[in-house]
């Protein structure tokens, strides 16, 4: 039984090359082309692509699509051009070219074309080409992009035409470009002169794989000086988007950094408070993240935008409770605090551990947080790094809004700057302190969700920023927001710039001698407090 | 081995009158003590001395008075080594130029200075804040091995008795009452043999009596030593009865007796006017 | 006589000092007993013990600074571990040919790491006499260079610790590196011999004991010596007051940096009677963590009493011990809520139950 199969296809197999007509279309033209497309020899086939797309089929794209992504068979029964669609009660084929439903098929039924490499590329080209009269700029552009590779000096006077007709400017930038490479190979010395000069800047890694080409080996001196002369501007022109995406990590790591200080900068800057329970505040507020994201697993973006405000709120009123419960009774002893919140802080690591998991739990990124955004071929960021550079300037300039415009933030800068006086005003100190450390908390918090997308979630997470964010806060200068801020981020940015010479870890050893030598030169940090208040 | 490095150590002890303790380094042949001549200084962008003149000679008594910031304490931190002037010369005698000089240096040699707020060593009694501040060296290794000598304990007992704490010898300083704490930081002063002494506001917080005993310790110090005090309190200035220098916006106003200051139209208008 | 004059009037330290010579002389005796007598103390509990004795010498050394300077030091654990490291050298070049790999003159790791020959700073370290001045001066140096740049510009306060800890935290990071020739992240380990003696026996654990004991108290009284001079008197009141101090003709930052140094050294001595006992010394020891730990020992014991810092050090340690045998699961819960509990009830320590002296 199985070998009288076997036989049969075998025979299938073989007859299908022999017989003429496999396929019918009812056009004449693709009848040929893929009469050829069945045969046995590549070259043969390769023949029947051409003839398939010089055709004036309006679907010949679409045909050509299908062979390349093999979503088109033909069937062996009534030699119809089919499309296959899966329906709940099996593949289905519809005919190619009028549409027409032909009911279920077993998959065995539907024969598939073919291909090589070479020929996969062949359509592909075909198929760019198409698309550069493309009614939309942007496909016709993308066209144009995907074609430099493989770019040929025969190309050049099609490409020239095309460009007549052009009236997109970045299109026509395009198909510059495409010209200048492809007479980059041309016979004349002198217009490959101009073709370099027409491909000055550009920072394609195609352009700049053919200018090496031809500085290394053109046969003309001339030419040669010229492309490397070329070749040079770009490596500047590449070097310099180097140092842009440098400084991007740089801010983007500094803006963690920030991230994590600006709580810290209320808490400890504003009010005097060494709360060692700063780290486990922000690894609540990554731990909401990830239970908010429990709750609503379907909906990764909704989630985590409603885990800022909640964030903040259960941090902050944890806050509240820390301050209200203890630190309260503990102002003007500084060094007691430190004691007592290192104390709470080893209760909340224990507290997520118990409750929630001694290991690290898994917070997923929403759509729009990955990806990237492509500048330029040289430069291109990652949107989470923006969103969360975003995301610090937001919190900070809310932060900064709320302690200079509203009247909790005049009664924290009054409380903070003299005390009895404040009290004397009738601002009532015990309320102001719990609002303000909850305020500081809750940005903890917040700051949480946005490491939750960066590093592991964990019941250790506090602990990896507590002394950052300590060094931020002193570097910048201890009660100024603004010192955070830039201290934050330039720290970040010396960071990433020293990576690349020295390793990571020894850029952070550096970035913390340089914060010792620098608080030796300036013992208040970059932006002290001023007048005689300070001077305590 | 051992015995034989203490020896040295301690035979190192000679060269504390190499130090420069009290008068012995100073040329006051000229009869004056403090020379400030031309000194500004500004914090951001703001001057607080202006142009300063002052001169304060041997054994004088002189008084300081002038507006909330006339630049009364900046001057002192000046002449104490705490601030850098912008500008101008601050000489102690004629031979010690204060401006290369730090506070400590500046303290040795012999200027001593009361703080506006009374800063005494609250957890040591009054005893052990005399003994201190006793004038000599005051290195890492003569401090660790310091032991009072008959003559210092004399010393201090002497100065408990001239400050009227000498039955409060061995209660905490912290616990002494505003007054008492005032006098206590005159008494370190006068353990150091200072030539000069700075007292920014005694009187402060002290009632009558205690004033006047002030007053009292005041004058008597002069003449062995040379003293500036700051004050506020007119009546205190008035009692204490001697040369008046008059501070405004960073440089000197007016000098004189206190009636003659009082009668000066240029100093009636910054205390009364505007 | 000396001894008198130092302890005159410091009843809490006789007290502790004649615990500590019973406990010197209990424990050998005790572990010498055949294992079935009921009183019988074992190598472990004597090494866990010894262990505890280092601890307390080096709340000591950080409540000489905070107690009595009035410098928050967050960074004590790298004057520790720098001591255990100099120490942990020692013992590795005592390995000698006895490695994994049997390599005559490079420890293991340095095999593992294809290096050619031994790094020059490893040089001298064959020499007990060498390393053990090292435990001193390597700590000693650090503070001294660092104390200088820090008092000279007048760094103080939340300033002070905080770079402190970023000093600890610095050496960590470089601990942690490969290319330091410290061993990296797994440090100095598989000790064998120290003076020709097996870390293993039960003798030599008895004698690291005596010996961690003996500096204990001995460092107390140097502690008791200093804060009993005038150089000591001079220290609290740079610590209420130091611009005082300043005017009446101190060199503020010499004094600072005197006792800071000393401080350092002691804690780099503990570290090297810590290492031989625990039997390894890795970069976790820099933890900035660690150096909090300590402040809060002295902190629970008592701050400015010395003893108290003991006190604070074994009684934690004790009760960390405790709690992870006793609730594996919820330890932290208790020892963090011990932290709070004294820290709102017992502000000055334990020591301050029954002390009440000094004005504060």
């Amino acid at each position: 039984m199985m070998l009288r199969l076997l036989v049969t296809l075998l025979m299938l197999c073989l007859s299908s090359a022999s017989l003429a007509a496999e396929i019918e279309t009812g056009d004449a033209t693709l009848d040929g082309a893929f009469e050829q497309l069945l045969d046995r020899d590549f070259e043969v086939k390769a023949q029947g692509i051409t003839a398939l797309a010089a055709s004036d089929n309006p679907k010949t794209d679409a045909l050509l699509r299908g062979i390349l992504e093999g979503g088109l068979r033909y069937l062996t029964d009534n030699k119809r051009l089919v499309w296959v669609q899966t329906h709940a009660d099996g593949d289905h084929a519809i005919d190619a070219l009028s549409g027409e439903d032909y009911g279920v098929y077993t998959s065995r039924k539907f024969k598939k074309f073919a291909l090589n490499n070479a020929m996969r590329g062949q359509i592909r080209t075909l198929l760019a080409a198409e698309e550069l009269s493309n009614p939309d700029p942007s496909v016709r552009l993308n066209a144009v992009k995907s074609m430099l590779d493989t770019v040929q000096l025969s190309d050049a006077e099609q490409f020239s035409k095309l460009l007549e007709k052009e009236t997109d400017p970045a299109v026509r930038k395009a198909f510059g470009s495409a010209i200048a490479l492809a007479q980059l190979n041309t016979e004349d010395p002198k217009q490959r002169h101009t073709a370099i000069a027409a491909l000055s800047g550009q920072l394609e890694p195609t352009v700049r794989n053919a200018l090496n080409r031809l500085a290394q080996s053109d046969p003309d001196e001339g030419v040669r000086v010229d492309a490397a002369t070329a070749l040079a501007e770009i490596e500047e022109k590449v070097h310099f988007y180097g140092y842009i995406e440098t400084l991007f990590f740089g801010l983007s790591a500094g803006s963690v950094l920030v991230l994590a200080a600006i709580g810290l900068a209320i808490t400890f800057g504003v009010m005097g408070v060494i709360n060692m329970a700063h780290g486990e505040l922000i690894m609540l507020g990554a731990y909401t993240t990830y239970l908010m994201q429990q709750l609503m697993p379907e909906m990764a973006g909704l989630s985590i935008l409603l885990s800022i405000p909640t964030a903040f709120i259960v941090s902050g009123l944890v806050g509240i409770a820390i301050e209200r419960g203890i630190i309260h009774f503990l102002y003007g002893r500084p060094l007691e605090t430190l004691l007592a919140t290192f104390g709470v802080s080893l209760i909340l690591q224990q507290l997520v551990r118990t409750v929630i998991s001694p290991q690290n739990v898994p917070v997923s990124n929403p759509d729009f947080m990955s990806g990237l955004w492509q500048i330029n071929p040289v430069l291109s960021l990652t949107y989470n790094r923006l969103y969360i550079f975003a995301f610090c300037l937001l919190v900070f300039a809310g932060l900064f809004f709320v302690l200079k415009f509203t009247r909790l933030g005049l009664q924290v800068r009054a409380v903070s700057q003299n005390r009895a006086m404040a009290r004397a005003m009738g601002v009532r100190s015990a309320r102001v302190d719990a609002l303000t450390f909850g305020l500081g908390a809750g940005i903890a918090g917040i700051a949480g969700v946005a490491l939750s997308q960066l590093t592991n979630v964990g019941p250790n997470l506090g602990q990896a920023y507590i002394v950052d964010s300590f060094m931020v806060v002193v570097f910048g200068g201890v009660g100024n927001l603004w010192g955070t801020l830039i201290g934050g981020l330039g720290l970040g940015i010396a960071n990433k710039l020293m990576e690349p010479w020295t390793g990571a870890v020894l850029a952070k050893i550096l970035v913390l001698v340089f914060i010792i030598l620098f608080i030796q030169k300036r013992p208040r940090g970059l932006f002290p407090q001023k007048g005689r208040a300070a001077e305590g | 081995m051992v015995r034989g490095i203490q020896k040295l150590l301690r035979s190192g002890r000679v060269f504390d009158f190499v130090a420069p303790n009290a008068a012995k380094d100073l040329d006051l042949s000229r009869g004056t003590v403090l020379y400030m001549e031309d000194v500004s200084v500004s914090f951001d962008g703001f001057k607080a001395i202006n142009n300063l003149n002052f001169y304060v000679n041997a054994g004088e008594l002189r008084c300081l008075i002038g507006p909330n910031g006339a630049g009364k304490t900046t001057m002192m931190d000046i002449i104490t080594g705490k601030t850098r002037p912008d500008t101008g010369t601050c000489w102690f005698g004629t031979r010690l130029n204060l401006l290369e000089m730090d506070e400590p240096e500046i303290a040795q040699a012999g200027i001593g200075r009361k703080f506006q707020k009374p800063t005494v060593f609250e957890h040591h009694s009054v005893f052990e804040n005399l003994e201190l501040a006793i004038a000599g060296p005051k290195g890492v290794w003569q401090t660790l091995r310091a032991s009072l000598t008959p003559l210092q304990a004399e010393r201090i007992d002497e100065v408990l008795e001239l400050i009227g704490l000498s039955d409060e010898f061995q209660r905490m300083a912290g616990a002494l009452s505003h007054g008492q704490k005032q006098w206590l930081e005159i008494g370190m002063l006068l353990m150091q043999n200072p030539l000069l002494l700075l007292v920014d506001e005694p009187a402060a917080g002290m009632t009558h009596q205690e004033m006047d005993r002030t007053v009292e310790l005041l004058t008597s110090l002069a003449g062995d030593h040379s003293i500036v005090v700051v004050e506020h309190d007119m009546d205190f200035v008035r009692a204490l009865n001697s040369r008046v220098t008059v501070l405004h916006q960073g440089s000197v106003l007016a000098e004189g007796s206190m009636d003659q200051v009082q009668n000066n139209p240029k100093v009636v208008e910054v205390y009364l006017g505007e | 006589m000396l001894l008198g004059k130092i302890l005159k009037g410091d009843h809490g330290g006789k007290v502790f000092l004649l615990i500590l010579l019973a406990v010197m002389i209990a424990v050998p005796i005790l572990n010498a007993l055949s294992p079935d007598h009921p009183l019988y103390l074992s190598t472990y509990t004597v090494t866990l013990l010894g262990k505890y004795l280092t601890y307390a010498l080096l709340a000591i050394a950080v409540d000489l600074v905070w107690g009595y300077l009035g410098i928050l030091s967050l960074g004590h654990a790298a004057f520790f571990a720098l001591g255990g490291y100099a120490m942990g050298m020692y013992l590795m070049r005592q390995i000698g040919d006895r490695g994994v790999y049997g390599n005559p003159v490079l420890p293991d790791f340095m095999v593992f790491l294809n290096w050619p020959k031994l790094p020059w700073f490893w040089y001298g370290f064959d020499h007990f006499w060498f390393a053990a001045l090292m435990v001193l001066l390597v700590p000693g140096l650090l503070a001294f260079v660092f104390g200088w740049l820090a008092f000279r510009s007048r760094v103080t306060g939340v300033y002070l610790s905080i770079i402190t800890q970023a000093l600890t935290y610095a050496l960590m990071l470089a601990f942690f590196r490969n290319e330091m020739g410290f061993g990296g992240n797994n440090g100095l380990t598989d000790f064998k011999d120290i003076l020709g003696f097996s870390l293993q026996s039960d003798g030599t654990r008895i004698a690291l004991f005596i010996a961690s004991g003996l500096a204990l108290g001995f460092g107390y009284l140097a502690c008791r010596a200093l804060v009993k001079s005038r150089l000591g008197r001079v220290a609290v009141a740079i610590r209420d007051t130091e611009d005082r101090v300043r005017f009446i003709g101190y060199r503020v930052e010499h004094l600072k940096l005197a006792v800071f140094t000393f401080s350092a050294m002691l804690a780099g001595l503990a570290g090297a009677l810590y290492v031989p006992q625990v039997g390894i010394i890795n970069p976790g020891e820099f933890a900035p963590l660690n150096s909090i730990e300590v402040v809060i020992w002295v902190a629970m014991g008592g701050r400015a009493t010395l003893y108290g810092a003991v006190l604070g050090a074994i009684s934690v340690n004790y009760a960390k011990t405790w709690f992870t045998g006793a609730f594996p699961e919820t330890w932290l819960f208790a020892l963090g809520s011990l932290f709070v509990l004294v820290t709102l009830l017992l502000p000055r320590g334990i020591v301050g139950l029954w002390r009440r002296r000094e004005g504060e």
